[in-house]
């Protein structure tokens, strides 16, 4: 149990990042850390105590394994994340060239 | 079988735009045109499809759904399916004149394929997981998209759209994980069918909570509308269109009403929220378009409020509120991004959107001008257009349905829409005009085309309450009203 208390505390660390960091690139970082939360949380779904890999193999029979769907869809949430980051950071950059701050509270040109 | 290539057919053409758009010249405008005019004959196809066999289940290398994933064809995806491709192929015949005045057009034609592709594959999939990799492939080609222009504005608006739809995709994703643990599936039906099983429990309440939040995101549902009114008006216009005319419907609205009303059971205190949560967007969106003097960001705030008829009438949800939601949604998509093609129109011709600074255009645009009439007069609901009937289905549905005071708010705020979108029409196309301006033209023919031809559809998108076309609409309800019979459809179709 205490695994998934952490696990949504890393989740409310990257939240509170997000939500209160002033500099962008903070923010990217936190945003990173919630997609690991709920990256781990997923695997933590598929793990079972005391089991092995679900990988067949001639004369052996396997009494416990982990739920191996889990990891595959948390590795395809891995690339998507990978690619939002690269993204927004990529964003960061030209922000930067335009504006000459990562501080969120100077890049105000929008409002209304 | 058609379902794949909904999703075929738009990624091919973003492969094949990308590695040969910069050597051909034209190459982008018309492979991009051809595949959106293939995907809006498929998906007219798809509604005689539905009409002879009801539901259609395609198995992806046909494994057997609940191992496999599956790709369904319903009424409402037919539905979804008709509204998408009829805008995007009507907004790329715009994008061929209108980003001329951009660098690296095949870059935006495949970036644009990329989001079709995303929005096509939410609509036919069957598969939870699958619903939330589509999902982030739309996303992240919308925010690419929207910082397309790439000045100080677009960045930032882009920067602030992507951090709050990433949010939004892992409350999703947490969502989808907590879902998965406790039915061990990721097949819709299959998800529906073990839930009917078990008994109420605390967690599908969680999940309700976390899909509102994500999806409500995606919809710009007014607590968590924050992004659109800056993402929609940074894009170029064509994006606007597809942005404010399907996408938020598509990653917002129907991912929302597929899960909640197909998958978890709608209950009353869910009921409730969307109600309250419809009746708040409508409000707060209207009252906000009043106030801006950008003709960009005046129709996101309009969106917001619209988007908001449509949730009140799913919250509503007997089958003639969701009729009228449906209806709306139909509607909505043709005449804001007729709308958002108007704007781009004006800004193409006079480089400025600010409402302040325009003034009798009507003389010099002719077509936008009338265009943008008959968009507005059909979105503040004046009688013979579509928006009119729409809106009527929502307000009647409500009133039979005992939401008196809702019903009323209903009828105010689609007086204060006449109101902010007179406002539009007299500062842009009548009084004087400046006499700078005395020399420009209309804007070329692809644009006036698509434009012609949203308008028409405005004026004739009444009809389809008639008796003739009312059984497209029905189709799409009755999947709505069959809540967890969607299990069976689903599964009896793969006997």
């Amino acid at each position: 149990m205490s695994e998934y208390i952490l696990c949504f505390a890393l989740f409310c660390i990257g939240l509170y990042c997000v939500l209160r960091k002033r500099n962008i690139i903070k923010i990217i970082i936190g945003l990173g850390i919630i997609e690991y939360a709920v990256n781990l949380f997923f695997v933590l779904i598929g793990y079972r105590t005391h089991s092995r890999a679900p990988i067949l193999a001639k004369g052996q029979s396997i009494l416990n394994m982990v739920d191996p769907l889990p990891q595959a869809l948390v590795l395809t949430s891995i690339v998507i994340g990978l690619a939002v980051t690269a993204l927004i950071v990529a964003i960061a950059i030209r922000i930067y060239e335009k504006y000459g701050t990562f501080d969120i509270t100077k890049i105000r040109r929008l409002k209304g | 079988m058609i379902l794949p290539f909904f999703v075929i057919i738009p990624l091919g053409a973003a492969f094949l735009i990308s590695l040969l758009g910069k050597k051909l010249k034209n190459f982008a405008d018309l492979l991009a045109n051809l595949a959106t005019f293939s995907l809006l004959v498929f998906s007219l196809y798809s509604i005689s499809q539905v009409f002879a066999h009801k539901i259609l289940v395609y198995k992806v290398g046909s494994w057997i759904p609940p191992i496999g994933i599956c790709m369904v064809l319903d009424g409402l995806t037919s539905f979804m399916l008709v509204t998408v491709n009829l805008v995007s192929f009507l907004v790329t015949i715009y994008s061929v004149s209108y980003m001329e005045k951009y660098t690296d057009k095949y870059r935006f034609y495949t970036l644009f394929m990329l989001m079709l592709a995303g929005m096509n594959g939410i609509i036919v999939t069957g598969d939870l997981f699958n619903l939330f990799v589509f999902l982030e492939i739309a996303s992240i080609a919308s925010y690419a998209l929207v910082a397309f222009g790439t000045e100080a504005e677009e960045l930032e608006a882009s920067f602030k759209y992507a951090i709050m739809g990433s949010v939004a995709s892992t409350f999703i994703l947490l969502g989808i994980a907590m879902l998965y643990s406790y039915t061990s599936t990721l097949n819709m039906a299959d998800i529906s069918s073990i839930l009917s099983g078990k008994p109420v429990n605390t967690i599908v309440g969680f999940v309700t909570v976390l899909f509102l939040a994500g999806f409500g995101l995606k919809a710009a549902l007014v607590p968590f509308h924050g992004w659109l009114p800056d993402a929609h008006p940074a894009a170029p216009a064509p994006i606007s269109a597809m942005l404010s005319g399907v996408f938020i419907k598509t990653l917002g609205v129907y991912a929302l009403c597929r899960v909640f009303f197909n998958i978890l059971t709608v209950s009353d205190r869910l009921v409730f929220v969307l109600i309250v949560l419809g009746l708040v967007s409508m409000v707060v969106g209207a009252f906000l378009a009043i106030a801006q003097n950008d003709i960009k960001r005046m129709f996101a705030y309009s969106s917001i409020s619209q988007i908001g008829y449509i949730i009140f009438a799913l919250g509503v949800g007997t089958p003639l509120a969701i009729l009228g939601g449906l209806f709306h949604l139909f509607n909505h998509a043709v005449f804001k991004s007729l709308l958002f093609l108007n704007s781009g129109a004006i800004e193409y011709s006079v480089h400025t959107r600010n409402l302040e600074k325009l003034g009798g255009l009507n003389s010099r645009l002719p077509i936008t001008g009338y265009t943008s009439l008959i968009g507005s007069m059909s979105i503040s609901g004046i009688p013979p257009l579509g928006g009119f009937f729409s809106k009527l289905i929502i307000i009647i549905a409500a009133i039979q349905a005992g939401y008196f005071i809702s019903a009323t708010v209903a009828i105010l705020v689609s007086i204060v829409t006449l109101a902010y979108y007179l406002k539009f029409l007299n500062f842009t196309f009548f009084g004087k005009l400046d006499e700078l301006r005395l020399k420009i033209r209309e804007v070329p023919w692809a644009m006036r085309l698509s434009m012609i031809v949203l308008a028409i559809i405005c004026v004739a998108s009444g009809l389809l309450i008639a008796p003739l076309f009312k059984p497209f609409l029905e189709s799409a309800v009755n999947v709505l009203l069959l809540a967890n019979g969607y299990k069976e459809a689903v599964f009896g179709a793969l006997k």
